[in-house]
């Protein structure tokens, strides 16, 4: 499919102004550009979070197409009734039109207290799509640490101290549990690559079933890092390998881009752009640097076998 | 076109001939003893193609409730069943069911909670739950059982209404007991359910609304008071139904129950099958002379306090039977309520407090005799200050 | 908006006026400010696809519309991404 941005003007704003996330957050990027992955109607259910607490603050909306809030965890059970409620009076004739539903929810309302829901929901496969914009934190109760967090970096509840510098496990790999549920599409995704992310949307809303978007969010605040740096920083994340772009489209891996040469950058080079990793560059603590780069090759590495073994082309792990 | 039909039916399989009949566009349910019946038998219906509902069997309470949520603000009717821990799971959405204005019907198992771990009947769950907003009804028999869930739907989706009911019976005692079920023509259901029409729902995609907001301290307040106000209107609206629901069935059914309590000295105030139990007691007494009577508070939320106090208030001695416990150190939920509502009355009954029953423990026509043969000592003088453990050994 | 009572308002905390957050006007938040330099712009619309507070406009025949300072928050992410280096932040004199 080819992209062209002169064409998204004519998509209907689903998100619109006077939100109040944070200044340069990424959030709001991640949602319209998943949203433009469709000229469908959307029904979204949002769980808690920075996402939906900033677009809806009583009496205004941000939202111009169906929304629902419900609770932290349950975004994805809440899209499945949704869901249900759709297919059942599609069934008795009274809906016509084609209505997607897109459950939406933070790394905490996924990884953590969500997944459960989210598991049940793709499981019994649902025609829908999860987007999880992943900031790496709690962020809407002020940064506390996640099963996303990444390795060494401090938030309140793993802040850099005398003796513990900053989070001590990496983050547990949603894209592939959610890709071990056999799904139609699962793939990750980043804003500083559009055309990548729209595509990838575009997919998760044609497929039947369910689809799942992971996408990696910056957080000025959380993050620490500068209000205009969201996209910057989403590319040195995608070229340092530390948030690969790709997709598991029926059960074949395939990465979507792959930095070449001089666009390969060392994760250091992200870790240094934000105040959460500050700590880790001074001498004491640069093993951890170290080890996330060894994390993020080896990762890279299982990503381009899992491509390989599961190419059309055939091969073996 | 069916017709009405007597069927030997537990009070689980009670209620999913009611859903049968009401064709929920959408049920999510989860499996709990002993609710399993219900969800066990309304999927025969589902891939029996009896129904046009479409089942979501979801990995938890929590994301049935959720689902039920999500399905009636996308403007469908939708339902759930559940027991014990699963209502205590769902806890939280409980709250957002009702504060979202979303009619949905759920017939509960009464059952134990933990710990220890209990499958066995009592209130402890849907006492823990009767502030969370939701409609409550009680039902003594699987025909009641049956009877309600088919009203709980007209009251739940009443315009003036809009919150969630919860049908309560008791766990095995009416749940697994096989009992002569008075069963409607589906034709006559299907009317009187009638088609549902929810304002502003989210599969509407031409006028979007958001629900579920961040409502802060300048206007939940508000939105709290509308909720208040809803339950206001829920006796006016509930008597009207029953009386519609009196022309199909035949059967009458009120927000508070009595029996032989007109002429009463008396009383004992319980909830469920245990007021079958009463009745024969009751019956027992009344042909020695006593004058004794039974209230059972159908509707427990809203609480119909002022009835309650009017029918009770002239009594000499009344006994209430709690099958839970509050642990306030002052007796059960339903004591709390029943005193408060008579607090109003210059002339008072003497109250007993009794809890009983916990964890499926049996209560037996013995010890029904043993209360109201306490009250005739009451009424005599006797001073008993104390919450009383019926048939807890010391 | 005026704050209403609760015979007023729709029940349940529902909100029926979509997108009614445009009445919320989050430019005030705002320190730095956008300047186009309409001559160097190559309408490529990076601008508006990135911006986080939908404030730059897109018009309909693909060219740049106008940045809405109601809403721009003055992140400074159009500027940043921009190809032709054709936004510049300035200092807000308020």
């Amino acid at each position: 499919m080819k992209l062209n941005i002169k064409e998204f003007p004519k998509i209907p704003e689903r998100l619109g102004s006077g939100h109040r996330l944070c200044s340069g957050c990424g959030a709001p990027i991640v949602a319209k550009m998943v949203l433009m992955g469709t000229k469908d109607p959307v029904v979204v259910t949002n769980a808690t979070g920075c996402l939906e607490v900033a677009t809806t603050i009583f009496p205004y909306t941000a939202w111009k197409t169906p929304f629902i809030h419900s609770a932290f965890e349950n975004s994805a059970s809440t899209a499945a009734g949704v869901e249900a409620a759709y297919q059942s009076l599609k069934r008795q004739g009274k809906i016509k039109r084609e209505i997607k539903i897109l459950a939406i929810g933070g790394d905490g309302g996924t990884y953590d207290i969500g997944l459960q829901a989210l598991s049940g929901a793709l499981e019994r496969g649902h025609d829908f799509v999860y987007l999880c914009y992943d900031n790496g934190a709690y962020m809407n109760t002020g940064v506390q640490r996640s099963g996303s967090t990444p390795r060494g970096s401090s938030t309140t509840t793993s802040p850099a101290g005398e003796a513990v510098p900053g989070k001590q496990q990496f983050p547990k790999d949603l894209t592939a549990i959610c890709a071990a549920h056999k799904i139609p599409y699962v793939a990750q995704g980043a804003i500083s690559n559009w055309k990548d992310l729209i595509t990838k949307a575009s997919k998760a809303f044609a497929v039947k079933g369910p689809a799942v978007l992971n996408v990696l969010s910056p957080c000025p605040p959380g993050w620490k890092h500068a209000d205009d740096l969201a996209v910057e920083i989403s590319d040195i994340a995608v070229n340092s390998k530390i948030w690969p772009l790709y997709e598991i489209e029926n059960g074949q891996w395939r990465i979507t881009y792959k930095p070449r040469d001089k666009k390969i950058r060392p994760v250091e080079d992200w870790i240094k752009m934000q105040g959460r990793f500050r700590h880790l560059t001074k001498k004491e603590n640069h093993h951890i640097i170290e080890e996330i780069q060894q994390w993020a090759d080896e990762n890279w590495d299982r990503l381009e076998r899992m491509e390989k073994a599961t190419s059309s082309e055939g091969g073996s792990e | 076109m069916t017709k009405n039909f007597i069927k030997p039916l537990t009070g689980a399989s009670a209620v999913s001939e009611a859903m049968r009949q009401i064709d929920p566009d959408v049920v999510a349910a989860y499996p709990i003893t002993p609710q399993t019946e219900i969800v066990m038998k309304f999927s025969q219906f589902v891939n029996d193609g009896k129904v046009n509902t479409e089942f979501v069997p979801v990995e938890s309470e929590h994301s049935a409730m959720s689902a039920c949520v999500g399905a009636s603000a996308a403007g469908a009717r939708a339902m759930t069943a559940t027991a014990s821990a699963g209502l205590a799971l769902m806890w939280e959405i409980l709250y957002v069911a009702a504060s979202n204005r979303l009619p949905i019907v759920m017939p509960v198992v009464n059952r134990a909670l933990s710990a220890p771990i209990n499958i066995h009947c009592d209130h402890s769950d849907t006492m823990g739950a009767r502030d969370s907003g939701w409609i409550q009804i009680y039902c003594e028999s699987a025909q009641e059982a049956y009877d309600n869930v088919i009203a709980a739907v007209r009251i739940a989706e009443h315009e003036k209404i809009l919150l969630p009911v919860m049908v309560c019976q008791d766990g095995f005692i009416t749940s697994h007991a096989m009992e002569r079920v008075d069963i409607l023509e589906d034709e006559k259901v299907k009317k009187f359910a009638g088609e549902l029409k929810l304002p502003f729902p989210l599969l509407d995609t031409d006028n979007p609304v958001t629900y579920g907001p961040l409502d802060l301290f300048d206007y939940y307040f508000e939105h709290k008071r509308q909720q208040s106000e809803a339950i206001s209107h829920v006796f006016e609206v509930t008597d009207s139904i029953y009386k519609e629901f009196e022309k199909i069935s035949g059967r009458k059914y009120n927000r508070v129950e009595t029996y032989k309590i007109k002429d009463a000295e008396t009383a004992i105030v319980a909830l469920n099958s245990t007021i079958g139990t009463a009745k024969d007691v009751v019956d027992a007494l009344r042909e020695k002379g006593e004058k004794v009577g039974l209230l059972f508070p159908r509707m427990f939320r809203p609480f119909p306090a002022e009835e309650i106090a009017e029918k009770l208030s002239g009594l000499s001695a009344v006994a209430v039977l709690d099958r839970s416990e509050t642990f306030s150190g002052t007796g059960g939920p339903m004591l709390a309520d029943i005193k408060s509502a008579l607090y109003e009355k210059e002339s008072r009954p003497t109250i007993l407090k009794y809890i009983y029953g916990l964890g499926g423990r049996e209560i037996n026509p013995a010890q029904i005799e043993q209360v109201f043969s306490d009250l005739k000592e009451v009424k005599k003088g006797k001073k008993v200050e104390q919450v009383v453990y019926l048939g807890v050994r010391e | 908006m005026s704050e209403k009572g609760w015979k007023e308002l729709e029940i349940g905390g529902r909100i029926t006026e979509a997108g009614n957050a445009a009445k919320y006007k989050t430019g005030d938040w705002r320190t730095f400010l956008p300047d186009v330099d309409r001559e160097k712009c190559i309408n490529c619309l990076q601008c508006y696809l990135y911006c986080p507070d939908m404030a730059i406009e897109a018009k309909a025949d693909g060219t740049l519309g106008k940045i809405d300072l109601d809403y721009c928050k003055g992140c400074g992410i159009c500027s940043n991404i921009c190809p032709v280096k054709c936004i510049e932040m300035k200092k807000e004199e308020k």
